[in-house]
């Protein structure tokens, strides 16, 4: 569980993260989403603690997590900036920051193992390649067996193979019941791992919700008709919260009616219909519309869903 | 790896009942210090540097002592001799201690180290204690070595013989050790407040080679009196043999050395507290 209340962070006169407020509930993939250079990867800093908040507080499982006893057993996390000695064998990396917590040379052991990179664990770790990196982020970030674990763009970098694993380990962590916190620029990929959405522009919340409400409110928003009375069709449907816009003669393109609602509007008025097809907006574009104008947009709040906690 | 452990993503629990302590750091230190390369060629150049040095001084006086002037022969010292290497392994063991810290900031180490200690003091002093426990361990062996290896060159012609037992020889040896360990913390807190390698070796080197001539421009009275108070000087009375009016008492010169060292960890200590990492 981790719980950001006013999050405010300031970088000189650049207002990095602004007044954020959400929680990311435990046993759920949560995807953190933003363009690049919204804060998704100082709000994480500032949940691990590394850097100091301007206003507000965040907390891991009711604690700050610098006021944990071993808070490498409340949150693992994988940072997008590389944070390994270039110098350092992968095996001693694990190895110093296990001692830290009083964790054995197995367990170290064992992620390496369980990541995939035994045959290169005593090279330096300057030589690996991004994946090589990645997977030894997430060696480092499994290390004390979290209970949240925080992964800021996992994927980056990562071959096919790669970022397929790499979906696996995401759902087999919230699985486990386990907190899985994972940023991404990427709408596409946090549609197939998360299950819940915190998307943030400039700093600042844009939505907090479940990704079922997500593709429901993004998906069939446009029908496009087409028709040989296009202009009689569109003086019929024009309404408050209705626009019709038209980029050749003969085609609309309706926002704010069903497509069952302007096929049964020509029938009554005897208009003759070409076409009458929904528009699926794709997730990437609905995340792209709502994080272009993101000024504009208010948060739309926690409409937490009463889902519960899959197993 | 195989797919049958991507399904199963944890392979076991993990016992949670360990916590950070700072027995626990200094362990991770000791891993973190002995695991890069750059800690070895630097203390090896260290050892090889404060044994050889001696030797080879040893050795050309040796061979010269029959052509030189009576008056020539008075300024030798044999711990002069004993203690060349102690020069230059100082600047081996301060830019090893300007890596320890500045090598995590520049490589973003620092984060891991700083997430898995979120206090963050620990870090540091455990990096200190650490590396001055090694430091000491190699520099008093090889500090000793040196002084007995370079009297026994000079022995073979009976020339420039002291003992480990005489005034102040002692002393010397064990303060050539400390003040070489001082100077490997001195120049770590540098590193620590710099946060990168070039920045903290360009401030000890700066405070140690570069000031000391600059005293020199100022009125002669001025600079007897500030020159004894200057971090190297001070700190290299504890291995004079003699002080004069213008140099500070031996332990009286480290004492000042190490106040100096302690004023820059405490000021290193409060930024990292500080700062966003």
């Amino acid at each position: 569980m981790i719980e950001a209340t006013g999050l405010t962070k300031d970088y000189g006169d650049k207002r990095a993260v602004d007044d954020l407020t959400f929680t990311i509930r435990p046993g759920i993939v949560t995807g953190f989403l933003g363009p690049n250079g919204s804060g998704k990867s100082t709000t994480m800093r500032l949940i691990l603690g590394l850097d100091r908040p301007s206003a507000g507080t965040v907390t891991v499982n009711g604690k700050r997590y610098r006021d944990h006893a071993a808070p490498l057993h409340e949150v693992g996390a994988l940072l997008e900036a590389r944070s390994v000695h270039t110098g350092r064998s992968a095996y001693n990396h694990l190895l110093a920051l296990a001692q830290t917590h009083g964790i054995g040379r197995r367990r170290v052991d064992e992620l390496i193992d369980l990541v995939g990179l035994h045959d290169v664990a005593r090279k330096r770790a300057g030589q690996f390649s991004l994946g090589m990196g990645q997977r030894l982020g997430i060696a480092t970030a499994l290390l004390g067996d979290p209970a949240t674990v925080m992964l800021d763009e996992p994927v980056n970098g990562l071959d096919p193979e790669g970022i397929h694993w790499m979906r696996n380990l995401l759902k087999g962590l919230a699985a486990e019941g386990r907190t899985v916190f994972v940023s991404s620029h990427l709408m596409s990929e946090m549609a197939l791992t998360a299950e819940h959405l915190v998307i943030i522009g400039r700093g600042r919340l844009i939505a907090d919700m479940s990704v079922t409400d997500f593709v429901r409110r993004s998906s069939g928003s446009t029908v496009r008709v087409r028709s040989p009375q296009a202009a009689g069709l569109r003086d019929l449907l024009v309404g408050p919260d209705v626009a019709v816009a038209s980029d050749e003669p003969g085609l609309l393109e309706v926002t704010g009616l069903t497509a069952e609602q302007i096929g049964e509007a020509a029938a009554a008025n005897g208009i003759v219909l070409h076409e009458l097809v929904p528009v699926q907006a794709s997730l990437e574009e609905a995340f792209m519309e709502l994080t272009r104008e993101d000024v504009e947009y208010k948060a739309v709040l926690p409409t937490h869903h009463e889902e519960g906690v899959p197993a | 790896m195989s797919s049958a452990t991507l399904e199963t993503p944890l392979a076991s629990k993990l016992d949670h009942s360990g916590r950070v302590t700072f027995a626990h750091v200094v362990r991770s230190e000791w891993t973190k210090l002995r695991s890069v390369r750059s800690t070895l060629w630097s203390l090896f150049a260290a050892v090889v540097l404060t044994i050889g040095l001696p030797c080879l001084f040893a050795a050309v006086i040796s061979s010269h002592w029959g052509t030189m002037q009576p008056r020539e022969r008075a300024d030798r010292n044999p711990l002069d001799v004993a203690l060349a290497g102690v020069n230059l392994s100082q600047l081996a063991i301060g830019v090893l201690g300007v890596l320890v810290i500045s090598g995590e900031y520049s490589t973003g180490m620092i984060r891991a180290s700083f997430t898995a200690v979120p206090k963050r003091l620990p870090v540091l002093f455990a990096k200190i204690g650490v590396f001055a426990a090694v430091t000491f361990a190699l520099l008093l062996p090889s500090v000793l070595v040196a002084f007995f290896a370079s009297q026994a060159i000079l022995g073979r012609h009976n020339i420039l013989q002291v003992s480990i037992s005489d005034a102040g020889i002692a002393r010397c040896l064990v303060g050539g050790a400390l003040f070489v360990t001082a100077m490997g913390v001195f120049s770590l807190a540098f590193g620590a407040l710099a946060r990168n390698t070039a920045g903290g070796i360009a401030c000890f080197v700066g405070v140690l080679f570069v000031i000391p001539p600059l005293m020199n421009v100022l009125p002669s009275s001025w600079n007897t009196s500030i020159s004894p108070y200057l971090p190297n000087n001070a700190g290299r009375a504890v291995f004079a043999l003699s002080h004069g009016s213008d140099t500070l008492g031996p332990w009286m010169g480290l004492g000042l050395f190490c106040g100096y060292t302690a004023a820059l960890v405490l000021l290193a200590a409060v930024l990292l507290h500080r700062r966003d990492a």
